[in-house]
């Protein structure tokens, strides 16, 4: 029986238009009347017309003869999915194709039980084809998003001449932070800058990692030449850094961006005067 | 095995790294470090690394060592040209050289040493054509 070539099965999908009228009675019931059943009957009778010819290399959903089927079905999931349907109704609409094979089997004379087995497990693995294509899209969406977090979220600007910032914004990880200090380093090299400024006004929390990771990126600038200075320490965070008793030795810090670059100025020997007599 | 050159420069020693550094490349350098400084009476080492791009935990070592060679025979050391990776490597080896200066490039590392020297005044003539420079240079940097 496991290596049924499904005949029975094949015969009952070629019994004509009753399956198919069937099917599309069965599914529009989890779909509650979202999709017209014109439409419905549309996509049923095309995915009918897929899967009859791919039957024809046996009820393996994996093999070749299958390739057509499975692509039809991850675009139906795929669109379904664009239009608001959760990927259970569109595996319940692919999974009403079974009450239409059950209906034909037991109209065919008592389906045996065999080939009732065999189209269950057969529309089964099909349905699971659309799920595991819904949960592939979702993933693929949200790596795209998470990679375009980290490229956006990094610029490097030079805010003098030789005096280069990086403004952090957000949740520090050490994927993030790899990224930020490899970016940075590189642009001392490329610049020739030798001084970097770290700016955290946008660093939501700063605990023991984010403080070793920000530590890292300081003495890793000092090894290659330049002098960084941390800025943009919100009172809050002045707090906690304190309260984790957390060292940041003879690093410079400021308060604000502006205090920082007035620094790292000043230690490159430009002095900031106003004009007389303007305010 | 290879050698890697020390250059004589004014009253400093020029070392630029250009071979893969192996550790007796490193060892053998570390003992032509000492040589030469005794015989020179340098007042600065300069090492060049821009060409370097693998470092383990023995090589990052080895910089602290002639580091501290070169300041217990009075001479200051500054490390030019650091790779970002190869600063990562070593911060990430727990190794962050403390006692040794480091600049973004050989001129730069060159003002260091120049400003350092000035400090501390010339140096006593031994040798009669000994040319230190007391570059117009050396008074910018000393100033910044």
């Amino acid at each position: 029986m496991a290596q049924a070539d499904g005949g029975r099965v094949r015969a009952l999908l070629r019994s004509g238009d009753k399956v198919l009228r069937r099917w599309v009675e069965a599914a529009e019931v989890p779909l509650r009347g979202r999709l017209t059943t014109g439409e419905l009957g549309r996509t049923c009778s095309d995915l009918l017309a897929v899967l009859v010819e791919a039957s024809d290399g046996g009820l393996d959903v994996t093999s070749d003869a299958y390739a057509g089927a499975r692509g039809f079905l991850a675009e139906l999931s795929r669109d379904w999915a664009r239009r608001g349907f959760s990927p259970s109704e569109t595996a319940s609409a692919v999974f009403a194709l079974k009450e239409a094979l059950f209906a034909a089997a037991d109209e065919d004379g008592g389906g045996d039980l065999t080939t009732v087995l065999e189209a269950s497990r057969w529309v089964d693995a099909l349905g699971l084809v659309t799920f595991e294509s819904f949960a592939r899209a979702r993933e693929q969406v949200i790596s795209e998003q998470a990679e375009q977090l980290l490229e956006l979220t990094t610029p490097v600007v030079k805010l003098w001449e030789g005096v280069v910032a990086v403004p952090l914004i957000g949740t520090l990880d050490s994927a993030r932070t790899q990224i930020v200090m490899e970016k940075l380093l590189q642009t001392l090299v490329d610049t020739g800058s030798e001084h970097a400024i770290i700016d955290i006004t946008g660093v939501p929390a700063v605990d023991t990692e984010v403080a070793q990771h920000l530590l890292k990126t300081v003495v890793a600038a000092r090894l290659m030449g330049a002098e960084c200075t941390i800025s943009g320490i919100r009172p809050q965070i002045a707090q906690t850094i304190v309260t984790l008793g957390i060292e940041f030795g003879d690093i410079t810090t400021k308060s604000s961006l502006a205090d920082a670059l007035l620094h790292a100025m000043r230690s490159t020997g430009v002095e900031v005067v106003r004009r007389a007599g303007s305010r | 095995m290879e050698r890697v050159p020390v250059l004589s420069l004014g009253d400093a020693l020029l070392v630029s790294i250009q071979v893969d550094l192996q550790d007796n490349t490193v060892l053998a350098l570390q003992e032509d470090l000492a040589e030469r400084i005794v015989a020179t009476g340098a007042r600065g080492v300069l090492i060049d690394i821009s060409a370097v791009d693998i470092v383990d935990s023995f090589i990052g070592r080895m910089f602290a060592s002639i580091a501290a060679l070169s300041r217990l025979l009075d001479a200051e050391t500054v490390v030019v040209g650091m790779r970002p990776a190869v600063a990562i490597t070593l911060v990430e080896l727990g190794l962050s050289l403390p006692g040794v200066r480091t600049a973004l490039d050989v001129e730069r590392g060159m003002r260091i040493l120049r400003a350092a020297s000035e400090r501390r005044g010339p140096r006593p003539a031994d040798e009669p054509d000994d040319l230190v420079p007391v570059a117009e240079g050396g008074g910018a940097a000393a100033g910044a």
